[in-house]
């Protein structure tokens, strides 16, 4: 019987059941959970976080696993992403006063401003072979967090003021508000992500992201990853095809990076949150989760998110800890000797659990 | 397809473990605190028939702050002087009979794990909380905390940003104060004609104070001859920085800086030969315990701070050698606000008659209420008192590096 309907469905919509499956199931546990009142302070306020991390980290598997580039510059995006979706908020918070709308507002801002930032970024190192790609967006991500240090805008009765690293010739009213205020960024945004919002865009993507690589464009951009020259020779258009997928993959980042300014009341650009080293960050969870799978990506980053939170109790060991427990994840996902011996242990569990059948 | 049967089957694994783990380490501690409170409750039924609180509830202060990453200086000399207050306190008797139970979590000065950190003290049980050390961090809890209705007190994060909900003090001067202070102490005193700063433009505590000097410096007529910043990312060569200080003339360099870009400034305006008067604000306390730095060098250099560790009164004495003594080094300001945020704590909570039994929100409006009453006499200045708006009101003192040591002026 479940071999027929497995035949039924195309493997690859089956495996897009199971992860929405499995996002829709975690999502309703976790309701459950916080209804029922079962769920820590600290779980509740790490949902969040779990979901925009999960979200940038689907984009960035979209770059390097199906385009086959490597990006180390999407906490850029997500930089970018973070401060235009919260700067929108703050410049329309007094006009709309529906939340929904409101959120709906930033996301598309934050999203769109990232695309054109990626899509802008893509135009000449596209063009390019080997690994520009990462030199280049490890130094947008650098150039966007500094460019955002020294931006001032702010709005008075008067207008807007705008500086650029010289926030003191700005003299502002009374009731004037500081939008970016260089360094301290952008302050006092409403709280308006929830993990409901988190987990409806984590949804959305996975549908963008599985129709996008189960298309035409997606078999032509899989084409470019695995033989650009036999993909040029049967007439694919390289540079489009990648782009294409490169600012899809920016995008989502940015839509993740709104989701994390809402999250907290405050966003600046400081190297623990859209520095390097996040970048970085995001390439583990892709890497630890399966280049090229979504699922496992997702998968990755709330492990990951949660680890060190939950080794909190292990005070200042715990960092030791997060980093031997990746190493060893690493290893036993991808060493040649732990998937031999994992799939020998299967075998015979498999034959094993035959015997007991039988 | 075996092979990915095996994966999923191991990660599905994995996260089940994870979850459970953390399922486990929740359901425990809330199981512990359920006990925990359940036995608080049958003892503060003894204690309220009896008319003794000797093992009665206690009064659960929670602190956050940076104990690892860059900034874990100014949270480890937070959390261990709050440490010895609280050590204190619960050894002559407590807040109003009451012990107080004191546990410090790590934000790695990042304004998503502060919030981490906040929630999981909050299911530890946390009713007053007793930080942020950082700004950033702070205007992010500071969300919670307001949501919560839950009293604040932050020793050292210093933003304007940081107060105004009401339920929030400050320990610390703010940074504008700063500013102004530093400004008019250079004027008043005659400390140099021509200034030039080198501030960190990425660093939300340097810019803020950077900005309210040089609008005070204009104010009272203060030339300054160059203003040079430097970002988080290039901290490490201030050459460019000096040079131009240099060139422009300027015998004064002010420095809103923190101690450990600070210390690198001093050398290399040593190797360049440019002997400037030096002046610092908070910040630079600490500057004497960098690793590998002539502290020579830093003598003669200026800084506004209201906390010297070498002042003679008995309290700084004793509060100096207590640390010294458990933790092995000289504290800082930062400790020194700690000290007195705690100390600020027992006794609003004192003033207001508070007792463990209430709950987190209404701790949270009688102790805000009784803040405005209140004054301390503590490490950082005498008589303090605290505006309804959250600011404190307290006199910088400014002291001098002197023979290896600070030195009152």
């Amino acid at each position: 019987m479940a071999k027929t309907t497995k035949k039924l469905i195309k493997k690859s919509t089956g495996n897009q059941l199971i992860t929405c499956g499995m996002v829709a199931a975690v999502y309703i546990a976790v309701q459950i959970m916080i209804a029922a009142g079962a769920m820590s302070s600290l779980m509740q306020g790490l949902l969040v976080p779990m979901c925009t991390y999960s979200i940038v980290a689907i984009g960035l598997n979209l770059c390097v696993g199906y385009l086959g580039e490597l990006s180390i510059g999407h906490a850029g995006f997500m930089c970018v992403g973070a401060f235009s979706g919260a700067f929108c908020t703050k410049l329309l918070a007094g006009t709309i006063s529906n939340s929904v709308l409101l959120f709906v507002l930033a996301l598309l801002v934050g999203t769109a401003m990232a695309a054109l930032f990626g899509f802008l970024v893509g135009i000449p190192v596209l063009r390019l072979r080997g690994d520009y790609l990462a030199i280049v967006t490890l130094a947008f991500g650098e150039i966007i967090k500094n460019i955002i240090n020294v931006l001032y805008i702010a709005k008075d009765t008067d207008g807007f003021h705008f500086a650029i690293s010289d926030g003191n010739s700005i003299r502002l009213s009374e009731e004037g508000v500081w939008l970016i205020n260089g360094a301290k960024g952008i302050t006092k945004i409403p709280h308006l992500s929830s993990f409901t919002a988190g987990v409806i865009l984590i949804l959305l993507f996975l549908l963008v992201v599985f129709n996008l690589v189960h298309s035409r464009s997606g078999r032509a951009i899989m084409a470019i990853r695995d033989n650009r020259i036999a993909a040029e020779s049967v007439g694919i258009n390289i540079t489009k095809f990648k782009l294409m997928a490169f600012t899809i993959s920016a995008a989502i980042a940015g839509a993740g990076g709104v989701l994390y300014a809402h999250n907290l009341s405050t966003v600046t650009a400081t190297p623990a949150n859209f520095g390097y080293n996040m970048s970085i960050m995001i390439l583990v969870f892709v890497v630890l989760g399966g280049i090229g799978s979504f699922r496992g990506s997702i998968i990755a980053a709330v492990l990951l998110t949660l680890l060190p939170e939950v080794l909190r109790g292990l005070s200042d060991y715990r960092m030791l800890i997060y980093s031997i427990v990746l190493i060893a994840v690493m290893l036993f996902n991808w060493a040649p000797k732990c998937i031999e011996f994992r799939q020998k242990v299967m075998a015979r569990l498999k034959k094993s659990s035959g015997k007991g059948e039988a | 397809m075996m092979k990915k049967a095996v994966s999923v089957l191991l990660t599905a694994a994995l996260a089940a473990a994870c979850f459970a783990g953390c399922g486990d380490t929740s359901s425990n501690s809330g199981t512990n605190d359920n006990s925990g409170s359940s036995v608080n409750n049958d003892s503060d039924a003894n204690a309220a028939d009896d008319g003794s609180a000797a093992d009665g509830p206690a009064f659960k202060i929670g602190g956050i702050g940076p104990t690892t990453g860059d900034a874990a200086i100014y949270g480890s000399a937070v959390m261990n002087a709050a440490q010895i207050a609280v050590d204190e306190i619960n050894a002559a008797g407590g807040i109003n009979g009451y012990q107080i139970d004191y546990k410090f979590e790590d934000d790695q000065s990042d304004a998503e794990k502060s919030i981490n950190a906040y929630n999981s003290l909050k299911d530890w049980g946390m009713q007053i909380l007793m930080g942020t050390v950082t700004t950033t961090p702070c205007v992010a809890v500071v969300d919670k905390t307001l949501e919560d209705g839950m009293f604040q007190i932050t020793p050292s994060a210093s933003s304007t940003d940081v107060i105004g909900g009401g339920n929030v003090f400050q320990a610390c001067f703010t940074d504008p104060n700063q500013g102004t202070a530093s400004a008019q102490y250079i004027v008043d005193h005659n400390l140099a004609t021509k200034v030039a700063i080198i501030y960190d433009s990425s660093s939300v505590y340097s810019s803020g104070i950077e900005a309210t000097f040089v609008q005070e410096a204009e104010a009272k007529g203060l030339e300054i001859v160059a203003e040079e910043a430097f970002t988080a990312d290039s901290k490490t060569d201030f050459s460019t920085q000096l040079q131009k200080a240099q060139s422009a003339g300027a015998d004064l360099v002010f420095l809103p800086i923190y101690y450990a870009e600070a210390s690198i400034i001093l050398t290399q305006a040593n190797s360049m030969g440019y002997e400037p008067a030096f002046f610092g604000v908070d910040g630079m306390d600490g500057i004497l315990g960098v690793e590998n730095f002539d502290t020579s060098l830093a003598e003669g250099v200026m800084l506004l701070t209201p906390f010297a560790a070498d002042a003679q009164d008995e309290l700084t004495q004793a509060f100096v050698s207590t640390y010294q003594e458990r933790y092995g080094d000289i504290p800082n300001q930062f400790a020194a606000d700690a000290y007195d945020a705690m100390y600020t704590i027992k006794a609003v909570v004192e003033a207001a008659n508070a007792t463990p039994e209430m709950s987190v929100s209404e701790l949270g409006t009688a102790l805000s209420g009784a803040m405005t009453q209140i004054s301390v006499d503590g490490l950082t200045g005498e008589g303090m008192t605290w505006q309804e708006s959250g600011e404190v009101s307290k006199a910088p003192k400014a002291v001098v590096i002197k023979d290896g040591a600070y030195t009152a002026m």
